[in-house]
């Protein structure tokens, strides 16, 4: 019944398609067409009829997302495998929340493409946010309702029959460890508890990618922790993917498989954390093994360098072929 | 991995909660298209009500003005009998203008709580749920319309404490909850339409102190339509909250009314309520 965690980090480099049979395909496409998202679509998908071919849980090709002048996402490349937790790293403003929210189908996408387990995010929106547990950067429960009532409105809006729906909501609150103050309001949480409650609301639909957005963001050394031992523990018992977003580099080098340091819209550098630490003791030929946050500011100047002026124009006309194209 | 959706689906009865995460591995069976609607009205409607349930204070609170409208302004001009009500003692013929005023103040500000749910990053979240806009919005408008109606079984009992004289037949008590609903619903989407145009709580509440009144005072719920000036008459044709009073009036005090012309006109304000509201939620969620 378990979900085999089956890629071992590092190795398999984007030859990834092997586990995807065809069975697998989510059986969403019908509930989507009949549902608000329009009959463009539909004809796509039926165009794409394999829609697992290129393997891997999130593919963003050339994605570009642009606020005004500021280009957010520029360019961003990005594959995360099945089973993998995948850390998007890098400092506030690298773009990692637009990327995640453009993931997420709450950004449109204006240039690129975004694929969630094959499904397209601009086109089929609903078959990709079904296979989505998301927890926002806020601490977004609502203090209005108990712990148990922030998870059962998740449980409803997923379609959890109501035969199941105290039994489900019940087994996500306590893989969360909120089972004791499941029926307090949430108003009354700690913060470490409040994002553990977001956990359960993204558990309780069953995903198959969990993303997470700066999950441990101002909370306390003890209280970070515990968030991070709650995802390894949950993602041990169900296989699901997870991306996360961070900026503490300490906790991407302890929890993730994988790690993409990711500066001004793009990933600058792609691997398990101790890859890139071996890479760049290589090249800067030192004895002692450098940390991923050296890692990054290395990586981070050498970005600098190649996003001087061409970059601008470059974009500017791969925006202006998305848009005469799609 | 492989093993999880395929597997049949075997209804647990039997399963304790709290134990084990097997339900957490199986995705739920998506809902076929024209139950999802449902499904998501009541589900927000619910939140509504526990919310309700846990923190009353709006209730009562919002009872206040109301009550004085009726005791003060009411008493006061059932005396002077200033105002052609056609035969009914003035509090009788304010009574359905007040319960519609309450009802609308109501939804009038709950575009003030999707601002916050935004803020807060509630609203994000259930965007990114199998629920398309106009559905979350749909559900929203319907749950300030059972947040409305709640407040206006409130006054509907303070007006029958200071002796209205309402109907108590049930079918009628009925139409009255669904003029309530109905209008809410527009009134609610209104508020939500400004949210998602000023994206502000304060500029938002702004807005709502400014449109409320209007509303209120060019509608037929203080005096009838005929002792309005030609200008106001106009306005007042227009303001869906007239064609609410009129309804409430007809059913709770069987005065003349022009129900089916009252049901249409909030039928179709509600619709173009919840179509103005989901083409802006995108704003908010930018």
């Amino acid at each position: 019944m378990t979900r085999d965690t089956r890629d071992t980090p590092g190795d398999a480099v984007g030859t990834a398609a092997g586990p995807a049979t065809p069975t697998e395909t989510p059986a969403t496409p019908p509930a989507e067409s009949s549902s608000a998202v329009g009959t463009a679509e539909t004809a796509r998908v039926c165009a794409e009829a394999v829609p697992e071919a290129d393997g891997g849980a999130v593919s963003c090709t050339r994605l570009v997302y642009a606020f005004g002048d500021n280009r957010a996402v520029d360019g961003l490349d990005l594959a995360v495998r099945e089973g993998e937790v995948f850390g998007l790293l890098g400092p506030n403003g690298a773009g990692k929340t637009t990327a995640i929210r453009c993931i997420t189908t709450l950004l449109p996408v204006p240039a690129g493409m975004v694929r969630v387990f094959g499904h397209d995010a601009a086109g089929e929106r609903m078959a990709v946010r079904r296979l989505l547990g998301y927890v926002p950067q806020q601490l977004s429960a609502d203090s209005g309702l108990t712990g148990r009532e922030n998870v059962a409105l998740f449980a409803r809006v997923f379609d959890v029959s109501r035969r199941e729906r105290a039994a489900r909501v019940g087994q996500a609150l306590a893989a969360v460890g909120l089972t004791e103050a499941a029926d307090r309001l949430a108003g009354t949480y700690s913060g470490g508890m409040v994002r553990r409650l977001e956990l359960a609301q993204a558990l309780v639909s069953a995903p198959r990618l969990l993303i997470l957005d700066e999950p441990t963001i101002g909370l306390d050394p003890i209280a970070r922790t515990g968030v991070w031992e709650h995802i390894n523990a949950v993602r041990a018992a169900t296989g699901m993917t997870v991306l996360v977003t961070t900026h503490y580099m300490d906790e991407a080098e302890q929890y993730c498989d994988r790690v993409g340091l990711m500066h001004r819209g793009r990933i600058r550098a792609l691997g398990t954390p101790d890859e890139l630490r071996r890479g760049l003791a290589e090249r800067q030929g030192a004895d002692t093994l450098p940390t991923l946050e050296d890692v990054f500011r290395h990586v981070a100047g050498s970005g600098l360098d190649d996003n001087s002026e061409g970059g601008f124009r470059d974009v500017r006309s791969t925006r202006r072929t998305a848009r005469r194209v799609g | 991995m492989s093993a999880a959706p395929a597997a049949p689906r075997a209804e647990s009865a039997d399963h304790t909660p709290g134990s084990g995460t097997d339900l957490l591995l199986r995705p739920p069976v998506p809902r076929a298209g024209w139950r999802l609607l449902p499904a998501r009205v009541v589900a927000m409607c619910a939140v509504e009500l526990q919310k309700l349930r846990h923190d009353r204070t709006e209730l009562y609170t919002r009872a206040v003005q109301p009550a004085l409208w009726l005791l003060i302004f009411g008493q006061t001009f059932t005396r002077i009998r200033a105002i052609p009500t056609g035969g009914v003692p003035y509090i009788d013929f304010m009574a359905p203008g007040i319960i519609a005023q309450s009802a609308m103040f109501i939804a009038i500000f709950y575009g003030i709580q999707i601002i916050w749910e935004r803020d807060a990053g509630i609203l994000n979240k259930l965007l990114v749920t199998p629920t398309p806009r106009s559905a979350l919005i749909t559900g929203k408008a319907f749950a300030a319309g059972v947040k409305s109606l709640i407040q206006a079984i409130v006054v509907i009992v303070i007006a029958a404490v200071l002796g209205v004289a309402l109907t108590w037949n049930p079918l009628k008590l009925l139409g009255v909850g669904a003029a309530v609903v109905l209008a809410s619903v527009f009134f609610s989407c209104l508020s939500m339409t400004i949210a998602g145009i000023v994206l502000s709580r304060d500029r938002l509440m702004g807005f709502g102190q400014a449109i409320t009144m209007p509303l209120f005072f060019a509608s037929n719920a203080l005096y009838p339509v005929s002792v309005m000036p030609g200008w106001l008459q106009a306005v007042s044709k227009v303001n869906p909250l007239s064609y609410q009073v009129d309804a409430l009036r007809g059913l709770l005090l069987g005065t003349p009314a022009h129900l089916g012309t009252d049901f249409a006109v909030l039928v179709v304000a509600a619709a173009l309520g919840i179509a103005a509201a989901s083409s802006l939620l995108g704003r908010l969620a930018r």
